[in-house]
C-alpha cells in the first residue's frame, strides 16, 4: 500500500546588498576585479584589524523587513559564528543569531490554483559574505580570493510553509521583486547575488509531526531548485519506505547529474559556538529612524499595479508585465512624465522591447536606453515625423546602445517624406515601372496596391508616409 | 650621565632645547640594548638600522621646528603584539615567526606622529596569555632586579626594558593585569586606561572586551604624557570611546587633600605576601599624611573575578586566534594531507601549551550545551562585579591595593600549577572586567630586594584622579633603579 | 563536584579548535580542563538570577561608517605574508566540494 507524502519546505535565502562598500570596511563591492584587489586588513582577517558597520546595510535590512511585513527588532546586535574554512578569513563569520534585525514577517504568493497563501518569514538578519574558492583540479589545490569576503548579506529565513516547488519559485520571485523594487539588491540567482538553500522534509498527508529535514545547497537557477526538490523528496521517500531513517545533514545538489550528496565530514562539527561580537556595539533603532526609513519606502509593485490601471489607464495585463521589473517600471513612469503618452509608451515596452530582450536573452534590468530617448522616439513616431517601420529601425539602434533617436534620424535622413509633389513623382515612376500590377489592380486585385505601396517605399528608402502613398496611388490609378 | 637613566619627559625636554639630539638618544638606547640584552632579553626584535634612520629623520624635523611634542626624538619599545608596518610582529609566538604587518597599530602611529623612535618589539607571554613572560616562544625575559626571577607578564619585555633602561619608555597591553603586574615586579610605573580610551586597531586581539594598550615608564609624569599622546577616538575601532578629557598631564598635581581612598578588606586575605602587605599599607599612610581620607571597606566578589575572567577571555581568545591557520600569514606546517590536517598541524605546532590550553577551554565553554552555564554565567558575574565597583565608587574616589599578591617569583616556579598562577591576577583582573582605569607604581622593595607595586583603581573615565593620587604618592619617594641599570651604568646617576 | 573530561570531549574540542594533541598532551589537557572547570564552578555560588549577562561595559550603540569607498587595490598588502600563493590568491589544499 503506497502512502501519500507531502513535502514541507523552508528556505534560507541569502541576498547580496547593493551597497557600494562592504559591511565592515571601505572596500568596494564592485563585481569582478582581479583576485584580492578589493581587500584590506579588515576583510582579510589580518591580525589586529577591527570591523566597523556600514550604516547603509542596516537601512537596507530595515527596508526589506518593512516590505515583508516583519517586526523590526529595535535593539539588535551581531554575534560570531565560529567555523574553519579557507573562504572565511577570520574563521568566524560576523552574523546575527540572538537578536536579528527583523522577525515574524510574511509574504503573499499566488498558488497554482490562483488562491493566495502567506509564506511566513521567521527572521531576517545581516551578515558578511565569505570569499571565493577556485578549484584547480589538476593540482588538487584551491585558490582563495577575498574580493567577496565582507560583502553585506541579508539572510531571509522562512517558516516551513511551502509545500511544492511551484510555491518555492513563487516565493522566490516575490522576494526578488520586492527586494529589487527597494533597490536593495539586483537579486540575480545566476550571479550569486541571490542564493537559496532549501530545507526539505517529507510527511505523510495528515501527519502532525514534521519529518527529519535536510538542507540542500548549490542551487543556481529556478530549474535546479525545482529538480532538487523533486530529487530530494524522492530520495527521502525511498529511505522511509525501505524502513531507513532520513539523516539530518547538508547536501550539495549537482544539477548536471540531477543528484545530491552529503557535504559535511566528521571534521565539521557544525557547533558554531555563537557569542556576542565584542568588537561591535549594539544597534538601537529609534522610533524616529524607523519612521524615516518607512517614509522613504518606494512604492511597491502592488501599489504600482493599482496606479497604472487607474491613473494611466493601462490594462492589467500590460501593467503586470511592465511592473515585473523595477527598472522597466521606472523607465515607463519617467518616459510618460516626459511625453505623456502612457498607452504608446506601454506599447513600445510590451512590443519591441520585450521582443528584443527575449532575442538577446537579456533581463529588463539590462535595458540601456534612457527615458529621454524613448520619449523622443515616441514623439517622433506619434507626430508622423518618422513612419512605423523607420521607428522600429531607430528603436533597435536605441536598444543596442542608447542612440539618440533625433540625432540618428537627422544623420541618416530618415524623416518621412510628406511632400506630395516629391511623392507623386516617385509614384508615377513606380506606376510606369509596374504595368502588370497596375493592370491587376484595375482587374480587381486589391492586393496589387500593396505591392505598389511596397515598391514606392522601396524607392523612397522607406521614408514615405504610407498613408499618403496609399492615397496618391489610389488617386492616380 | 646616561641619557637612558633620564625619564622620557626629561629627555624630551633636552631634545627640544637642542642640548641632545634624537640620534644621540637612539644611539645610547641601542648601546644599552647591546650591553644588557644577554642578561635581560627584553626584546624579540631590535631593528637598529631602521631606528637610526628614523632618528635622523625625526631630528631633521625637530631642528626645523616641525616636531614639538614632549616625546619627539625619544626612543620607545613596543610590545610585540602591536602591528608595526615593515617590522616583524610575532606576539612571541612561533605561529607568527615571519609576520611583517602591512600597517601600523593606531596607538603606535600616534606616537610616530609625535616623533617617537621605535627601537624594537618587546618580549611577552605568547599572545599575551600568561603572567611571567615564560610562555614566549623566543625565550624568557629576566627581571632586571634579579635575573633569576621573572619580570611578570604578559608585558614582561616592555617592563624589563624600561627597568633595565634599554629604552626611555614602552607600550604594553593589559587584558587581566598585563601592564600593572609586570610593572610592579620590575619597579616601574604602568597604566591601563579605561576601556575604549586607546584604539585597539592594530593590537593583535586576545580578549577583545578586556584588552587595552597603555604606557610603561619610570614615573607617573611619563605615563601621563604618553597616555595623553596615544588616547584618541578612532573611527576604525567601534569600541573606541569619544572623550574630551584626555589631557591627562593636567592631573600631575601633588594634592590629595580630601580625596577619599578605599582599601578593600578582601584584598588582604590569605595569599598576600607579608612584605607586600606592609609596603601597601605604608603607602596608604603616606597618602593619609597628605590629607587623603583612607578607609577600609568590603568590595565583595573579589575571588569570583578570576574564573569569570578566564571563561570570558578564553572564549574570546579561542575565536580571535582562529585566524591563525597557515592560510594567509605565519606558520604553515610542512607535511600535511588535506585541509583539516593542515589546519590542525599548523596550529598545534605553531601554538605553545598555554595558548592551546586557553583555546581549548574557550572552545569548550562556548560549545553547544555549555554556553549558558559557563559563558553567559560569566557575563552575569561580570555585571555583578561592575555593580560592586559602582557601589564602591559612590563612596570613594580611588581604590588602593597591591598590584600583585607577591613580588616576582623565580623563573620556572609558576608554570607547573596553572591555577596557582592565575590566582596571581586577583587584584588586577576585575579592573579589566569592569573596564576601569588602573595604575601600578613602585612603593618599595621586599626583604629580598624585589620591587612591590601599589595599584590605584579609578571609576571609569577617572584616570585623572588616579594619576593625581599616584603623582602625590610618588613625590614621597625617589625612583629606584634596577640592579642591571645600575651595574651596567657604573652606579649612581 | 569534580569535572571529569573524557577522551571524546578532548577530541571534540580538538575538532572545534583545529588542534591535534599527542597522547601525553591529551592526558594533560583532560586534567587541566577538569581542574579549570572545577575552579570555574565556583561561579555557581553566586545568585545571578536577577542579572542580565553584560557583554559591553559601556552603553554605547550605533557606531557606523558611511557607504563610501575608501580603499583601493589592496592585493599586494593582502598577499604580502602568504605562506603559499598562486594566481593572485592564497593556495590551500583542495577543499571538500
Amino acid at each position: 500500500m503506497s502512502r501519500e507524502y507531502e513535502t514541507v519546505i523552508g528556505l534560507e535565502v541569502h541576498v547580496e546588498l547593493a551597497t557600494k562598500t562592504k559591511i565592515f570596511c571601505g572596500c568596494s563591492t564592485a563585481f569582478g576585479g582581479a583576485p584580492n584587489t578589493h581587500t584590506c586588513p579588515v576583510c582579510t582577517g589580518m591580525p589586529g584589524s577591527l570591523p566597523v558597520l556600514n550604516r547603509q546595510v542596516v537601512e537596507y535590512a530595515m527596508a526589506v523587513g518593512l516590505a515583508t511585513n516583519c517586526t523590526i527588532n529595535q535593539n539588535c546586535k551581531f554575534d560570531r559564528k565560529n567555523y574553519f574554512y579557507p573562504d572565511n578569513p577570520q574563521n568566524y563569520q560576523i552574523s546575527q543569531l540572538y537578536e536579528p534585525i527583523c522577525r515574524n514577517g510574511g509574504v503573499e504568493i499566488e498558488t497554482a490554483d490562483g488562491s493566495k497563501k502567506t509564506i511566513g518569514i521567521h527572521e531576517i538578519h545581516m551578515e558578511e559574505d565569505a570569499g571565493k574558492l577556485v578549484h584547480d583540479d589538476w593540482d588538487d589545490v584551491s585558490i582563495v580570493d577575498f574580493n567577496r569576503s565582507g560583502v553585506p548579506l541579508i539572510e531571509i529565513v522562512s517558516e516551513p510553509d511551502m509545500r511544492s516547488a511551484e510555491e518555492v519559485i513563487a516565493y522566490l520571485e516575490k522576494l526578488r521583486l520586492i527586494i529589487q523594487y527597494l533597490g536593495a539588491s539586483d537579486c540575480k540567482l545566476n550571479e550569486g547575488s541571490m542564493r537559496a538553500d532549501v530545507n526539505l522534509s517529507v510527511w505523510e498527508v495528515g501527519a502532525t509531526e514534521f519529518g527529519t529535514r535536510t538542507e540542500m545547497k548549490n542551487l543556481n537557477s529556478f530549474r535546479a531548485i525545482a529538480r532538487a526538490i523533486e530529487g530530494e523528496k524522492n530520495r527521502q521517500i525511498d529511505l522511509i519506505e525501505s524502513g531507513e531513517k532520513v539523516i539530518q545533514e547538508t547536501r550539495r545538489w549537482d544539477d548536471a547529474r540531477e543528484s545530491s550528496h552529503a557535504m559535511r565530514s566528521k571534521e565539521d562539527a557544525q557547533d558554531y559556538r555563537y557569542f556576542p561580537e565584542p568588537d561591535l556595539v549594539p544597534i538601537h533603532i529609534s522610533d524616529e529612524w524607523l519612521e524615516e526609513v518607512r517614509s522613504r519606502q518606494p512604492e511597491l509593485r502592488t501599489e504600482k499595479l493599482e496606479r497604472y490601471e487607474s491613473e494611466y489607464k493601462i490594462p492589467r495585463y500590460d501593467a503586470e508585465i511592465i511592473t515585473s521589473s523595477k527598472h522597466m517600471a521606472d523607465l515607463f513612469e519617467q518616459t510618460v512624465e516626459l511625453c505623456g503618452k502612457p498607452k504608446k509608451v506601454s506599447n513600445w515596452l510590451m512590443g519591441e522591447t520585450m521582443r528584443l530582450l527575449k532575442e538577446h536573452e537579456m533581463e529588463p534590468e539590462d535595458i540601456v536606453f534612457s527615458p529621454e530617448h524613448l520619449a523622443a522616439l515616441v514623439d517622433l513616431a506619434d507626430a508622423g515625423t518618422i513612419n512605423s517601420s523607420v521607428a522600429k529601425e531607430v528603436f533597435e539602434k536605441m536598444f543596442t546602445d542608447d542612440t539618440d533617436p533625433k540625432q540618428y534620424v537627422e544623420e541618416h535622413g530618415l524623416k518621412t517624406v510628406n511632400d506630395e509633389g516629391a511623392l507623386r513623382e516617385t509614384i508615377e515612376q513606380v506606376i510606369r515601372d509596374n504595368p502588370q500590377s497596375v493592370d491587376d489592380y484595375h482587374n480587381g486585385k486589391e492586393k496589387a496596391i500593396g505591392f505598389l505601396v511596397g515598391q514606392t517605399m522601396k524607392a523612397m528608402k522607406g521614408k514615405a508616409n504610407p498613408g499618403m502613398v496609399n492615397k496618391i496611388l489610389k488617386e492616380l490609378l | 650621565m646616561s641619557l637612558m637613566s633620564l625619564t622620557a619627559v626629561e629627555l624630551g625636554k633636552l631634545i627640544q632645547k637642542k642640548e641632545v639630539t634624537a640620534v644621540e638618544a637612539t644611539e645610547e638606547a641601542l648601546a644599552a640594548i647591546t650591553a644588557r640584552e644577554e642578561a635581560v632579553h627584553s626584546y624579540v626584535t631590535v631593528d637598529a638600522e631602521r631606528a637610526m634612520q628614523r632618528a635622523h629623520k625625526v631630528q631633521e624635523q625637530i631642528t626645523a621646528g616641525e616636531l614639538t611634542s614632549p616625546l619627539a626624538g625619544v626612543p620607545v619599545a613596543i610590545k610585540d603584539n602591536m602591528c608595526t608596518k615593515g617590522l616583524k610582529t610575532t606576539c612571541s609566538s612561533k605561529i607568527l615567526y615571519n609576520f611583517i604587518p602591512t600597517y601600523t597599530a593606531e596607538a603606535v602611529l600616534r606616537l610616530e606622529h609625535a616623533g617617537a623612535v621605535i627601537l624594537g618589539k618587546t618580549n611577552m607571554d605568547e599572545f599575551a596569555m600568561g603572567s611571567t613572560t615564560e610562555t614566549s616562544a623566543y625565550g624568557v625575559t629576566r627581571n632586571p632586579w634579579n635575573t633569576e626571577h621573572v619580570p611578570g607578564g604578559s608585558s614582561g619585555g616592555s617592563c624589563a626594558a624600561v627597568a633595565a633602561e634599554e629604552c626611555s619608555y614602552a607600550l604594553g597591553s593589559d587584558t587581566g593585569g598585563s601592564i600593572r603586574q609586570p610593572s610592579s615586579f620590575c619597579g616601574v610605573t604602568g597604566i591601563k586606561p579605561t576601556y575604549g580610551t586607546v584604539s585597539r586597531y592594530g593590537l593583535i586581539a586576545y580578549g577583545s572586551s578586556l584588552d587595552q594598550i597603555g604606557p610603561i615608564a619610570k614615573d607617573v609624569t611619563d605615563c601621563a604624557t604618553v597616555l595623553e599622546a596615544i588616547s584618541a577616538h578612532d573611527p576604525k575601532d567601534s569600541t573606541s570611546v569619544k572623550r574630551e578629557d584626555t589631557d591627562f598631564t593636567q592631573a600631575l598635581v601633588d594634592d590629595v587633600k580630601g580625596m577619599r581612598i578605599g582599601i578593600p578588606n578582601d584584598y588582604f586575605g590569605e595569599g598576600l605576601d607579608a612584605d607586600v602587605r606592609e609596603r601597601i599599607l605604608t603607602a596608604a599612610k603616606e597618602l593619609e599624611k597628605k590629607g587623603a581620607i583612607v578607609e577600609h571597606f568590603d568590595l565583595g566578589l573579589v575571588k569570583y573575578a578570576i574564573p569569570a575572567y578566564y571563561v570570558i577571555a578564553c572564549a574570546e581568545a579561542s575565536s580571535n586566534l582562529a585566524r591563525f591557520d597557515g592560510v594567509k600569514y605565519g606558520y604553515r606546517t610542512e607535511d600535511y594531507d588535506g585541509l583539516h590536517q593542515m589546519y590542525k598541524k599548523s596550529r598545534s605546532e605553531g601554538f605553545g601549551a598555554e595558548v592551546k590550553r586557553r583555546i581549548m577551554l574557550g572552545s569548550f565553554v562556548l560549545s553547544s550545551g555549555y554556553y549558558d552555564a559557563y559563558y553567559l554565567k560569566a557575563l552575569r558575574v561580570k555585571a555583578l562585579i561592575k555593580q560592586a565597583f559602582d557601589d564602591a565608587f559612590a563612596k570613594y574616589d580611588v581604590i588602593l591595593g597591591p598590584a600583585a599578591p607577591t613580588t616576582a617569583p623565580k623563573l620556572g616556579a609558576s608554570l607547573s600549577d596553572p591555577i596557582q598562577m592565575y590566582l596571581g591576577d586577583i587584584y588586577t583582573i576585575s579592573v579589566n572586567l569592569a573596564g576601569l582605569p588602573g595604575i601600578s607604581l613602585p612603593c618599595g622593595l621586599d626583604s629580598h630586594g624585589l620591587p612591590v607595586g601599589l595599584q590605584l583603581i579609578g571609576d571609569c573615565f577617572q584616570e585623572k584622579k588616579i594619576i593625581r593620587a599616584a603623582y602625590a604618592f610618588e613625590q614621597t619617594r625617589d625612583y629606584a633603579r634596577s640592579s642591571i641599570a645600575q651595574e651596567q651604568n657604573g652606579g649612581a646617576s | 563536584m569534580a569535572n571529569i573530561i573524557s577522551d571524546e570531549t578532548i577530541e571534540y574540542v580538538g575538532i572545534l579548535a583545529k588542534l591535534e594533541l599527542s597522547d601525553e598532551e591529551k592526558e594533560a589537557a583532560k586534567k587541566d580542563m577538569g581542574d579549570m572547570l572545577d575552579y570555574i564552578d565556583q561561579l555557581n555560588e553566586l545568585d545571578t538570577s536577577q542579572v542580565e549577562p553584560m557583554s559591553h561595559v559601556f552603553p554605547v550603540d550605533n557606531v557606523f561608517r558611511e557607504d563610501v569607498v575608501t580603499n583601493g587595490d589592496g592585493s599586494e598588502d593582502t598577499l604580502a605574508n602568504a605562506p603559499l600563493c598562486r594566481d593572485g590568491g592564497f593556495e590551500v589544499p583542495k577543499t571538500i566540494v
